[in-house]
């Protein structure tokens, strides 16, 4: 699938909490979610964020709380894809499983910069900057963790293996 | 092939005789976890798969976060929860009343045993590796996908050996352990990876510390943290876990990632300041920073040790007239053991409230919300921006001794402070 879009830029150690703030986890709809989705780091976010944007951060993005409303919140926004150098362990689970691509490209993330342009290919694990027309290559997924991709997210990938 | 206690632990849950680090494996789990945040969606995508519970004994569900309910749509949460352990037949249920703060309640009620997988929608659910578990946080979907098929799959990860040395000082407990190893790896330093601690130091670290530190392996990014079994976790086990179980060591052999090495005699008193748990630093270094609020407890200071050195300070010197103090006993059972031995009477002489257990102001839910400006030294575990509060209010995390002296001097203090 090729994703294109304008980016969030935002740095290292984005965590749950920032994400989304526990003060509203009293409910789990997408909607409400979304509509307070990284206000604690970025008052701008949520007025202003498009279906098909794209967030691209620093290192251990989604670290902290095991909270799947973080990676619920994120894709209700309308972001199609998240890009970072890399994702907390439980927050990568929560995207895949819920269907929100990720792509961990390593370091050269700091060769994006806020304003940049980019087309993201998330079966080749490809992401090109359009500004610059620099390409960066994210590792391919492991292939179970492709099936769950591929099914949509895991439960989807559960009732088709049901007996 | 040697393997770690990690490896062991998955290997023989997947079936197979041995795995090794980034494989992908698909194991059995002995208990699945959530709690009242986690469980709703988690119980709505259990039910899309369209199979019944796994095995009622293995589910626990504990409403503590939001509990007593805070607000109407925390109520219909716990509802939520209430009513699939009545029409499921779940049989570890803990209604308010009997409820404890979950990692504090599991393994006192000996639901969690040596050698298990346990994984848990809420990310301290790595508190477990404190009896020899393989303890994982997940989150709600994997958590209701285990309800149904009563597995989970994994990448199994490299592991980590952190070798301690020497003794802890009076004053210094796991809390201090834990943050000066993540100030000095940093909180994506063992990311995707466990944390096995081994060593001689072992013999200084009670059943408490040991809680204290696995709790906050998430915090260094850890998969999860592990001890091993010993007689410290024997006796602590006895009487409490009436299931059968596996004690299981790491390979002499075995293969780490690397290796980080602690001296407990070198430790002192430490705090991490805002807004992460890698800024540590000596207590000394920061003790003019004023404060407005202290919290003890949570899932990772709120046992009965933690209150009794909480109590040995306060029964100095009551709180300072410009800081609340709120204290929550992690379980019930804490709450009564600590008022047997009088430290809720000195908690409550000395100016602090008491609340009953609940997950509540750690993560900024209720009951000690920070204003704008405001500065609070807690014993748990996160100090994220607007984590407790106003996006412009402080965590500083800290273990109890230091929180209930600087309650008590209205700003950052060691407990020597209080007590020369």
């Amino acid at each position: 699938m090729i994703l294109e879009g304008k980016i969030w830029r935002y740095g290292d150690n984005v965590d749950t909490d920032v994400i989304i703030p526990a003060r509203y986890l009293n409910t789990s709809n997408p909607e409400e979610l979304a509509s307070h989705c990284m206000e604690d780091i970025d008052t701008t976010f949520v007025g202003a964020v498009r279906a098909g944007d794209i967030i691209v951060a620093g290192r251990n993005f989604g670290c902290g709380s095991s909270r799947e409303h973080a990676p619920v919140a994120i894709k209700a926004s309308g972001i199609s894809c998240v890009v970072a150098d890399s994702f907390a362990r439980i927050f990568y689970r929560n995207a895949i499983n819920i269907g929100l691509p990720l792509l961990e490209i390593g370091e050269v993330v700091g060769r994006i910069s806020a304003g940049d342009y980019l087309s993201i290919d998330t079966t080749a694990g490809t992401v090109k900057n359009v500004t610059t027309g620099e390409v960066f290559q994210a590792p391919p997924l492991p292939p179970f963790v492709q099936e769950i991709v591929r099914a949509g997210g895991l439960i989807n990938l559960l009732k088709e293996a049901r007996p | 092939m040697a393997m770690t206690m990690t490896e062991k632990i998955m290997a023989r849950h997947a079936g197979l005789e041995t795995v090794e680090p980034g494989q992908l494996i698909q194991c059995q789990v002995d208990i699945v976890l959530a709690n009242d945040i986690t469980f709703p969606p988690a119980a709505q995508e259990f039910s899309r798969i369209g199979r019944p519970v796994f095995d009622v004994e293995k589910i626990v569900l504990v409403p503590d976060h939001f509990t007593p309910n805070k607000d109407i749509k925390s109520a219909e949460m716990a509802k939520t929860m209430r009513q699939f352990v009545k029409e499921n037949g779940i049989k570890h249920y803990f209604e308010v009343g009997r409820m404890g703060i979950e990692h504090v309640l599991l393994p006192e009620q000996g639901l969690v045993a040596p050698g298990e997988v346990i994984i848990g929608a809420d990310s301290h659910t790595c508190t477990y590796g404190a009896v020899g578990a393989f303890a994982t946080g997940v989150g709600s979907t994997d958590a209701g996908a285990a309800m149904a098929t009563g597995q989970n799959w994994f990448k199994v990860p490299s592991s980590i050996k952190v070798e301690l040395t020497g003794q802890l000082s009076p004053w210094v407990s796991g809390k201090d352990v834990v943050l000066t190893l993540i100030g000095r790896i940093g909180v994506d330093g063992a990311r995707y990876q466990a944390l096995e601690f081994c060593g001689e130091g072992l013999q200084s670290l009670s059943m408490a510390d040991r809680f204290t530190i696995a709790n906050m392996a998430i915090e260094a990014g850890a998969k999860n943290g592990i001890f091993p079994v010993d007689d410290i976790t024997e006796t602590y086990i006895d009487g409490r876990v009436q299931k059968s179980y596996e004690r299981v060591a790491a390979d002499e052999d075995a293969s780490y990632a690397r290796t980080v090495t602690i001296d407990l005699s070198a430790l002192t008193p430490v705090v991490a300041l805002p807004h992460l748990p890698e800024n540590v630093r000596p207590v000394s270094e920061v003790n003019t920073i004023v404060i407005n609020q202290v919290v003890i407890g949570s899932c990772t200071n709120g046992r009965l040790e933690d209150l009794a050195q909480a109590a040995a300070i306060f029964s100095h010197q009551p709180v300072h007239p410009d800081v609340r103090t709120i204290i929550i006993p992690g379980s019930q059972q804490v709450y009564l053991d600590a008022m047997k031995r009088g430290y809720i009477e000195t908690f409550i002489r000395a100016g602090a409230v008491v609340s009953t257990p609940t997950c509540g102001p750690c993560l900024g839910g209720y009951m000690g919300i920070l204003a704008a400006g405001e500065r609070a030294v807690s014993t748990t575990n996160r100090n994220f921006r607007g984590r407790m509060g106003h996006v412009d209010s402080e965590v500083y995390l800290a273990g109890p001794a230091v929180a209930a002296a600087s309650a008590v001097m209205g700003r950052i203090a060691g407990p020597q402070e209080v007590l020369k």
